[in-house]
């Protein structure tokens, strides 16, 4: 007896449907419990001010600029190196045994635990380099640890583009590189920003790499080499020591808006790019 | 399009470059105090107090463990280390020290748990894996769950070298952090744990040991056993600024303050 | 004006060059530094004790890691059984049987998960998963289970956003190609989408199978910390990385090179379990 193909598709839909509701409930329950127990916290004087009484009172100001300068900082260094060295494997390497292991490596290096790039940055950046605790070193080591997702996502983005395109532009008489601005990566921008929306998060959500590089100073950064505390490394250290749950909570709540409307930032620039692009 | 976007996108980040990099010329002298997590808000609210009547110097309070604060002082990274050890290790010893607080460490329970007392002995064979059911202290017929922290604390070192020949038991449960401990113990009626007597509140209990509680009053008058000291390490070559920050945390004022917030004084 | 263009052409090239040089020297930067800080350990102590002996005691010069190394290898499979599964057919279902208007909403609000940070997953864990999973099945609740649940989670982000973007960048020719024959959407999806989008969907795999295993802060919270061989899903474990975070405010000398030697064992473990999967998807394509 032959199942029907439609009975097929009819239990493909429930089986998947019933998947992504699970996940999306999972979602929804994080981010719930974060916002129930932290937004009665967040009013305008908790964003606006600085923390006093050792945390326990006050805001969260300075780690507000910080949860944007360290993530901005890192994520520029990271996206040029990323997504150049993709362009440069997919479009003007071939594949040999060298970009296989290259890419290879690059993989692995994305299981590294964060706590041991915070050593490495802590060792070379801050000691080496006398560099102390600052926005660069931190910023500088949290490339690296994203470096590898951009690579992978924006290589993967620009081999999807059809090969058709690419033959039609040279056909055309474009160079490689004109091909690779106006055809291949406009094409591959949905990956690459995925990559990025990641990169940025992974930044963002980084506790121990940053305190080992970055610090956990609460003043106002002005320069690179200030030192900087972000929300996570906040919630970190008002969690962990037991200073403050409330305080904790309402942190964690602002870093997920936070994250949100990043996200909704990149999307909408990015679909108002596409479309611009198709008219 | 896409390289006029390009450019001013490489022109924002170039102005924005600048912007840090430069920064006013700070005439302020600048101190480092790093290490230990558990003083490090402390550290900050005593810094904040004394920039107020010290406006030329600048402090910046860093966390990432005692261990880490030894390693800083000794490579300059920071000039002056935290750190919550019961006893400094030996590479500290090239450093001089002095001890802003004490701490006690309190044993802690489930509100639930019907045990309020325990003998040093008793303690030990908790911990030590001797003593494994609530039932042989008089309590509910269930295992106990142990807690402890992890081997470089120095809330455990300092633990374990108290309550003396205490090893710890191989089934015990470990966790890194005051907090994370206490929200354990906090969502489980069988556990036993310890922590930093300034972390209690009314989610957990704190035991007696030996008839002594973990207060201020019985640890000044020394009945209560479990109290570690808050060092402070710097090298010889400290400037004067970082000097007198270190006299300021032993005078009175900052004494108080640290005794307001939950640490016990340093005498 | 030819002239122009290849001058243009000349400097992109030797611009794509260098930055992609760049990338990978600080990369390989990194992995030089783990191998010049454990390897040396590794001949000090021998490799068959480091790496079979369940013996962990620092203070006594022990320093054998196979239970973390097992305990590792669980947990990571635990995740990848619930991420894995749960993220591909979330973005199989959003893709293909979704309107698209629903999936810009989605999409990101998924993606939000990623910028949370493991301290809130773990704190999740120890105040929600733990006494559940202690109440209703048995043990101490800080378990592999735990450990595997809360890690699956945080890795859906990953494979659900890099698997929507293999599928979506399918082009429309395959799906119509194939309804043009008369396949379902069903079909359609199983013979010949993801057959095209398999590298990026393995790629989403093998990026989040190294983020489970070199996860620290959320798995230290809710797994346990025991040094043992777990023998059921409620028992407590350490992983790699748990040890070194947890070993490393200790480690001075020997013990401090033994968690760099352990950063090998896990790159080494990582590259083991990506060349495994590489072989599956090659294996695959090969069967037809």
């Amino acid at each position: 007896m032959r199942i029907s193909p439609k009975f097929t598709q009819a239990l493909a839909v429930l089986v998947l449907g019933s998947a992504t509701l699970l996940t999306v409930l999972v979602l929804l329950f994080v981010v719930a419990f974060v916002l129930i127990k932290g937004l009665p916290g967040v009013t305008w004087d908790f964003l606006s001010s600085a923390p006093k009484e050792m945390g326990k009172e006050g805001g969260i100001l300075p780690t507000l600029v910080g949860t944007v300068l360290l993530p901005l900082l890192a994520i520029s260094i990271a996206m040029p190196l990323g997504v150049g060295t993709a362009i440069y494997l997919t479009e003007y390497t071939r594949e040999t045994r060298m970009t296989r292991a290259l890419r290879f490596g690059t993989d692995c290096l994305a299981g590294i635990p964060s706590i041991i790039f915070g050593l490495f940055g802590f060792i070379f950046f801050v000691v080496m380099l006398k560099m102390g605790w600052c926005l660069l070193s931190g910023a500088l080591t949290l490339s690296i640890m994203v470096l590898p997702t951009i690579i992978r996502t924006s290589e993967e983005a620009i081999r999807a583009v059809p090969n058709a395109y690419r033959e039609v532009s040279f056909s055309l008489g474009a160079t490689r590189w004109e091909t690779v601005m106006k055809v291949i990566l406009p094409n591959a921008l949905p990956g690459i920003v995925t990559g990025m929306i990641l990169g940025v998060g992974r930044s963002i959500g980084e506790t121990a790499a940053v305190i080992f590089t970055a610090g956990s100073s609460l003043r106002m950064p002005m320069t690179v080499f200030d030192s900087v505390r972000t929300m996570s490394v906040h919630f970190y250290i008002l969690a962990r020591e037991g200073i403050s749950n409330e305080k904790a909570y309402a942190t964690a709540a602002v870093l997920i808006i936070s994250v949100l409307l990043i996200n909704l930032v990149a999307y909408t620039m990015m679909h108002r790019f596409i479309s611009k692009r198709s008219k | 399009m896409l390289v006029s976007k390009n450019s001013s996108y490489l022109l924002g980040l170039a102005m924005l470059g600048t912007l840090l990099v430069s920064g006013c010329g700070k005439s302020r002298e600048n101190i480092t105090v790093a290490g230990s997590t558990a003083f490090q808000p402390f550290a900050e609210k005593l810094a904040d107090q004394y920039m107020t009547t010290h406006p030329d110097v600048s402090i910046t309070i860093q966390g990432g463990g005692s261990a880490l604060g030894i390693q800083a002082a000794l490579s300059g990274a920071a000039q002056i280390g935290m750190a919550d050890l019961v006893k400094l290790p030996e590479e500290a010893a090239t450093l001089k020290n002095i001890i802003a607080a004490r701490d006690g460490i309190a044993i802690v329970t489930h509100p639930s748990n019907g045990i309020k007392g325990l003998t040093t002995d008793q303690v030990r064979g908790i911990f030590s894996g001797t003593i494994k059911n609530w039932k042989e202290l008089g309590g509910a017929d269930h295992e106990i769950s142990v807690i402890s922290r992890e081997a470089g604390s120095g809330t455990r070192s300092s633990f374990e070298k108290i309550v003396g020949n205490l090893t710890l038991t191989k089934d015990a449960l470990i966790q890194d952090s005051n907090g994370t401990i206490r929200e354990t113990v906090a969502n489980d009626s069988f556990a036993i744990g310890y922590l930093s007597h300034g972390l209690i509140n009314e989610k957990i209990k704190a035991i007696s040991v030996d008839g002594a509680s973990c207060t201020e009053q019985d640890i000044t008058a020394g009945r209560y056993p479990l109290v570690r000291p808050v060092f402070l390490v710097y090298s010889s070559t400290l400037s004067p600024a970082g000097q007198a920050f270190l006299d300021y945390v032993l005078s009175e004022e900052a004494q108080e303050l640290i005794h307001k917030n939950g640490l016990i004084r340093a005498k | 004006m030819m002239r122009l263009k290849i001058n243009v052409e000349q400097v992109a090239k030797g611009l794509l060059t260098v930055v992609a040089f760049s990338a990978l020297a600080s990369l390989l930067l990194i992995a030089v530094f783990i191998f010049k800080e454990g390897l040396p350990f590794m001949f000090k102590v021998g490799l068959s004790d480091f790496l079979f002996s369940s013996d962990w005691n620092p203070p006594a010069g022990k320093f054998g890691i196979f239970s973390m190394i097992v305990s590792s290898l669980y947990v990571t499979l635990g995740a990848m059984l619930i991420g894995a599964p749960l993220g591909i057919a979330g973005a199989i279902f959003m893709n293909e049987f979704l309107p698209r208007s629903m999936m810009r909403v989605i999409k990101p609000t998924i993606e939000l998960l990623a910028g949370i940070p493991s301290v809130v997953f773990g704190f999740l864990g120890v105040m929600v998963l733990a006494p559940f999973i202690r109440e209703y099945m048995g043990g101490p609740g800080l378990s592999i289970l735990a450990a595997s649940i809360i890690l699956g989670i945080m890795i859906l982000p990953t494979v659900i956003s890099i698997s929507t973007d293999a599928i979506a960048a399918v082009p429309n020719s395959y799906r119509e190609g194939a309804l043009a024959l008369g396949a379902t959407r069903w079909q359609s999806v199983h013979m010949v989408i993801l057959k095209a989008a398999r590298s990026g969907i393995i790629a989403s795999v093998i990026l989040a199978m190294g983020r489970s295993l070199g996860e620290t802060m959320a798995v230290i919270m809710v797994a346990g910390n025991t040094v043992r061989i777990p023998h059921s899903l409620t028992d407590p474990v350490r992983t790699l990385t748990a040890n070194i975070a947890l070993e490393m405010s200790n480690a001075t000398g020997l013990a401090r090179e033994a968690l760099f030697a352990t950063g090998i064992v896990l790159f080494v473990l990582i590259m083991i379990l990506n060349a495994i999967a590489i072989s599956a998807m090659k294996s695959k394509g090969g069967k037809r």
